[in-house]
């Protein structure tokens, strides 16, 4: 295929879908493309959408890219929908990040940290699909450990775990590096 | 009221004591036990006073402030307590309270992404015209309930009180359900709630499914764990009436 032609099926594809696609499902629907040839692509056209002010851009998310709409847009598409998104409580988001950073973990590591019973607020997280429970720990009692989910990075804009920001262990931020192109072919070629 | 009291939401001892030691302008690490055991104390009365129910995890940090304290008033050395000799008796606290802003900040940094359905849209799964017979799974209840949920997110909590309140019977609704079954076929869970007009009417249409469901006048499928819920009807609709006609249904004359 002409790679102007593999540019705009891609554009297609990202068009058409409604989850993120990763680059490896691209490699399948488009039989025979090049990876690499893909990858650069994507990398192009998220930085054309982003230069041209269109209103939407390429998000990579959970491993794979997905057409989103800009932030400053959000107030209008907002009303498109009527009613507002769920809020997350504090509480809620406590524990998301907490499980999000030390998973796989317990209940009772996540109340140790919070100082509070988080059963109420676990269930929430199930039900909306934002963490999982991914396994038992090998523990008396067994108890369940529980991780993020695909969901959980696709809320929060988040390519992979690697991506969440550093603890703020020391006083500093250390902001992971804005492109790393390399470091992004890699991953989603693996999926 | 006159007094304005404006008490902050605690997520717990912790929360509290951080806001505590932030209002002081003081370090985690050097902490006026006396100066914060006594606020920490008047909030738990100010939150008792307003009859908000304070958890016992805020009494159990209540009794480790005293016991810290206590132990501060004691010249080094002099411990009773062999185990606790040495240290600061405010180490063990200041280690949880810092592993505990860490996560606090995570949390406030998460927020501050850029959220799907808050900051940004991405396309939102069509709901299918048509579904494709086969590999239908049974709904649970609990699939339902969230599906519901979602439904109800449409509608904020009602902010306005309506006075006037339309008075639609979960038995009126189940027969237009029922019609409406018979018209389209296969109809999809959301799509059932598209013209309801305020919360209650959601619910009433709700409870209309869950009984339809119940006297086995209509299916609930799902193909796959996160795909459309669909509803249809498990038998002609004449039989259905029949039955619901001859009375063999519970659930008759509630009203909403």
């Amino acid at each position: 295929m002409e790679r102007d032609q593999l540019k705009s099926v891609l554009e297609s594809l990202l068009f058409a879908s409604e989850a993120p696609l990763t680059v490896s499902r691209i490699g399948e629907v488009l039989e025979g493309a090049d990876k690499q040839e893909i990858a650069g692509l994507l990398e192009e056209l998220k930085t054309e959408y982003e230069a041209s002010g269109r209103g939407f851009r390429l998000a990579e998310v959970a491993g794979g890219f997905q057409m989103r709409t800009p932030k400053e847009n959000a107030e209008w598409v907002k009303n498109l929908f009527r009613g507002r998104p769920a809020r997350m409580s504090k509480a809620t988001l406590e524990t998301l990040a907490i499980i999000a950073y030390k998973q796989p973990v317990t209940r009772a590591e996540i109340e140790v940290i919070r100082g509070v019973d988080v059963d109420g607020v676990l269930s929430t997280l199930l039900e909306r699909r934002l963490v999982r429970i991914v396994a038992r720990k090998d523990v008396p009692g067994r108890p369940f450990l529980y991780g993020t989910t695909q969901e959980f990075l696709e809320t929060f804009n988040l390519k992979d775990l690697s991506n969440l920001p550093t603890l703020k262990e020391m006083e500093e931020m250390t902001l992971p590096p804005e492109n790393q192109d390399a470091a992004n072919k890699e991953t989603s070629s693996k999926e | 009221m006159s007094t304005s009291v404006k008490l902050e939401v605690f997520e717990g001892p912790l929360d509290l004591l951080l806001h505590l030691i932030k209002k002081n302008e003081v370090s985690i690490t050097d902490i006026p036990i006396a100066t914060i055991t006594e606020q920490y104390l008047a909030t738990l009365e100010l939150m008792q006073s307003l009859s908000l129910d304070v958890a016992g995890e805020f009494l159990v940090m209540a009794a480790t402030l005293i016991h810290i304290k206590s132990r501060m008033l004691l010249p080094p050395g002099e411990e009773e307590d062999e185990e606790e000799e040495g240290g600061d008796p405010r180490e063990e606290l200041m280690r949880r309270l810092l592993e505990y802003q860490r996560f606090k900040e995570a949390a406030e940094e998460l927020e501050q992404r850029e959220i799907l359905k808050r900051d940004v849209f991405a396309r939102r799964p069509e709901i299918p015209d048509e579904i494709e017979a086969g590999g239908f799974e049974g709904v649970s209840l609990f699939d339902l309930i969230s599906a519901l949920r979602q439904v109800l997110e449409r509608f904020p909590e009602e902010r306005v009180h309506e006075v006037t309140l339309e008075r639609i019977s979960v038995r009126e609704k189940m027969s237009l359900l029922l019609d409406d079954l018979h018209r389209r076929g296969k109809v999809v869970f959301q799509s059932l709630f598209e013209a309801a007009a305020s919360r209650l009417e959601i619910i009433v249409t709700f409870l209309a499914m869950l009984e339809l469901v119940k006297i086995r006048a209509v299916r609930v499928l799902q193909e796959e764990r996160d795909g459309p819920i669909v509803l249809e009807l498990a038998a002609p609709l004449e039989d259905i009436q029949e039955r619901m006609a001859q009375g063999k249904i519970e659930g008759e004359g509630d009203g909403a």
